[in-house]
């Protein structure tokens, strides 16, 4: 075990190095690169047994990660924003096929316009292929989390495959110290992978289902998948609780930041999570009853430990660092959904748009988003909900819009 | 927690210094957290790269707002708004300056109150973007200036980041950087911890609620080149293509179609002209002009030469 100072992407490549990944499918994007670079480099040096093989796109990808781990071998894999979307057809192929493998994801927002820099929007559109989806807050839950993700990948009572997800540039560029397991242990932790029925081989036909299916037998079988991924909630706890008693740190399903007493709360997730923790220091010194609610499973919705983190609570402000065009955050919807007919249940459910593209929540955003939510509560009726945006970046865009007019007209293009 | 924010061109090693001296802090004891922040830019673009460390775990992320310390490896940055080096700087900031002007000079043309301290110490080099052993010798300064960081831990972080690189590689920017930790020792401790933001007596942010604008106006769209002509990419040229034009043959076509920015134009009678607010001196033209016709001359020689131009003949250049 050694304590050093990592990026989330050499913490990823770490994840992968210690769980033994045998065949790692590559394409390169922006804030990934550095992930499969480094396993690069460890196979080139003989530090690392594995077997990288760049592809010519991320669709091509996975589907590479899905027919390897068909055959029964430890398969990793890495991708961002564009090559996560440009794979989706085979992110649904993949789970379907109930083939576990572990993708890492380093969320960056989508075009257009192009970014670099972070936000949820790419692994939401994820949400509902059969992956099954961590979050991570630090770069030690990068490294820690991958090798969660294989145990529930490979455990029989779930089989699909999992993304780890850390974001772009607040956590792949961004070192931290982190803990290296020893090797050993973690080799014990993640153990070999059992495929026991897992074992497609060329020249071994096998089927378990014709190639078109109509719609009674297509949704058993789609069914079936839902049902693992909510078998993997509890399945998660077990694993959970193994890697605790193990490493002495620990991931629960939801994770919570003086909750308990608190009558409002935050809920966030990623890597921003973190700011809102240092918020509710801060607010906690100024006498407010706040803490931070922090799911760390998307994928299964970890409903039951939401309903009963924010049972009586007085109000609950959701910051989405994401947006659901047409309808608004992700996550306060589906909190909603969860919370909706509880007795219990926080009167007053706030949301908030916040941290797009990588756009930065400030400590006084969150002081706030709990003033906000303070007086909504108070008021007895939710706020609108609101994008973190202040006029002086209003300007900002006016001022590039003004450029943009004038840059128009000299363009030939008046209207 | 100290806060503080690394500033440099692309190419000068201001990750390497955000790394040593996180490496250096880490040594000493410290949670750290280090990181570099560029997008798409390339060598010779402004960047920046900082660093946080305290005595307990760190959740603060992302840009640093309100720096205790800043770190200017390249003095030509200052007066470049988009390089934001006096972002967030307020009387409690200590700016360190890489620069042959004295610190009077740049506290009387920034007009700032807080403590600046200069580091005459590298020499001119060709090519800006190469400015040798800058990051390790800005780390080292800092290192002094923050003033908890023991000579050792410094030694070992460069030893640590810089290893791979060989033996001889370490010992020049560990002399560097020891030489620039000695420079600065008037100055020991001058930076200091800056607190946490307060819950109770804070500015609030200003909100505004986004109106719905048609699409005409809301659509990012990009239908025509040139669309970018306040975004001053010239300002990452660290050696500007400069055209003979005794020796150009008028070919017409070859430097402005490799240009891979669109910045060479050419006029009727097949004269091509440098955009310079846009050339981000790639020297792309210069290794592809047939006659070799296009020299490559470093940028601060060339502006250097151009105000002296406009000193004696009083006309802009």
């Amino acid at each position: 075990m050694s304590r050093t100072l990592l990026t989330g992407n050499g913490a990823a490549a770490w994840g992968a190095r210690l769980a033994h990944a045998d065949y790692i499918p590559a394409f390169p994007i922006t804030p990934q690169t550095e992930i499969i670079e480094t396993l690069a480099q460890w196979i080139d040096t003989g530090q690392m047994d594995s077997r990288l093989v760049t592809l010519e796109s991320e669709h091509s990808m996975i589907t590479a990660a899905g027919g390897a781990a068909a055959t029964g071998v430890r398969v990793f894999s890495a991708t961002s924003s564009q090559g996560l979307l440009y794979a989706m057809e085979m992110l649904y192929t993949v789970a379907g096929w109930r083939t576990p493998f572990v993708l890492v994801n380093v969320s960056r927002g989508l075009s257009a316009p192009i970014t670099l820099e972070a936000d949820h929007n790419d692994v939401m559109a994820a949400r509902d292929c059969g992956f099954l989806q961590l979050h991570c807050a630090t770069c030690q839950e990068v490294l820690d989390n991958t090798l969660i993700a294989y145990r529930l990948a490979e455990d029989e009572r779930v089989r699909l495959p999992v993304i780890v997800n850390l974001d772009g540039f607040y956590l792949s560029f961004t070192r931290e110290p982190v803990i290296i397991p020893d090797p050993q242990e973690t080799t014990a932790f993640v153990g070999p992978f059992n495929p026991a029925s897992i074992h497609f081989r060329a020249s071994a036909p096998e089927s378990q289902a014709v190639a078109v299916l109509g719609g009674a037998p297509y949704s058993y079988f789609r069914y079936e998948l839902h049902l693992a991924a909510q078998n993997a909630l509890s399945v998660y706890d077990e694993i959970r609780a193994e890697f605790r008693e193990t490493f002495g740190r620990d991931y629960p399903a939801v994770d919570a930041y003086h909750a308990e007493d608190a009558e409002l709360v935050f809920v966030m997730l990623g890597s921003f999570a973190t700011k809102a923790r240092a918020a509710v220091d801060q607010l906690r010194e100024a006498g407010w009853s706040i803490g931070l609610v922090q799911p760390h499973l998307l994928r299964p919705f970890p409903e039951p430990l939401l309903q009963q983190l924010l049972a009586g609570k007085r109000g609950v402000a959701v910051i989405d660092q994401n947006l659901s065009m047409g309808k608004g955050g992700v996550l306060h919807t589906e909190l909603a959904a969860a919370l909706y007919g509880h007795p219990d249940a926080p009167p007053v459910l706030a949301s908030f748009i916040g941290g797009l593209g990588g756009r930065d929540i400030t400590a006084e955003e969150f002081f706030e988003i709990a003033r906000v939510l303070r007086d909504a509560v108070s008021a007895g009726r939710a706020p609108l909900p609101r994008l973190l945006y202040t006029r002086d970046e209003l300007l900002e865009i006016r001022k590039l819009q003004a450029v943009a007019h004038v840059e128009r007209k000299e363009l030939g293009k008046t209207t | 927690m100290y806060r503080i924010r690394f500033h440099g061109r692309g190419g000068q090693g201001m990750k390497t210094a955000s790394r040593i001296l996180g490496s250096a802090f880490f040594e000493a004891g410290y949670e750290v957290q280090d990181a570099p922040r560029y997008g798409a830019e390339r060598r010779g673009a402004p960047i920046f790269a900082y660093v946080r460390a305290a005595r307990e775990p760190i959740n603060e992320r992302g840009i640093i707002q309100h720096p205790d310390l800043v770190i200017v490896a390249d003095d030509t940055l200052v007066p470049v708004p988009a390089s934001g080096v006096l972002a967030g700087v307020s009387a409690c900031t200590v700016l360190l300056i890489n620069s042959t002007e004295a610190a009077d000079v740049w506290q009387h043309r920034l007009n700032i109150s807080g403590p600046i301290i200069t580091l005459p110490v590298a020499a001119e080099v060709e090519d800006r973007a190469d400015l040798p052993y800058i990051g390790a010798t800005c780390a080292g300064a800092a290192a002094q200036l923050i003033g908890v960081i023991p000579q050792q831990a410094l030694i070992h972080a460069i030893e640590t980041e810089l290893g791979g690189l060989g033996s001889a590689v370490v010992e020049r920017n560990l002399e560097n950087a020891l030489a620039a930790y000695e420079l600065v020792a008037p100055h020991h401790g001058l930076a200091s911890e800056g607190a946490a933001p307060h819950a109770q007596d804070y500015e609030r942010p200003d909100w505004a609620d986004l109106p719905l604008e048609t699409a005409r106006i809301s659509a990012p769209t990009i239908y025509a080149a040139a669309n970018s002509i306040e975004v001053r990419t010239g300002l990452w040229r660290t050696l500007r293509p400069v055209i003979d034009y005794s020796r150009c043959n008028r070919c017409w076509w070859v430097c402005s179609t490799f240009c891979p920015d669109g910045a060479i134009a050419v006029s009727a009678d097949g004269q091509p002209q440098i955009d310079y607010d846009h050339c981000k001196g790639c020297m792309v033209c210069v290794a592809q002009c047939p006659p070799h016709a296009i020299a490559a001359i470093p940028e601060h020689q060339a502006q250097a030469e151009e105000s002296q131009l406009a000193g004696t003949t009083g006309d802009p250049p």
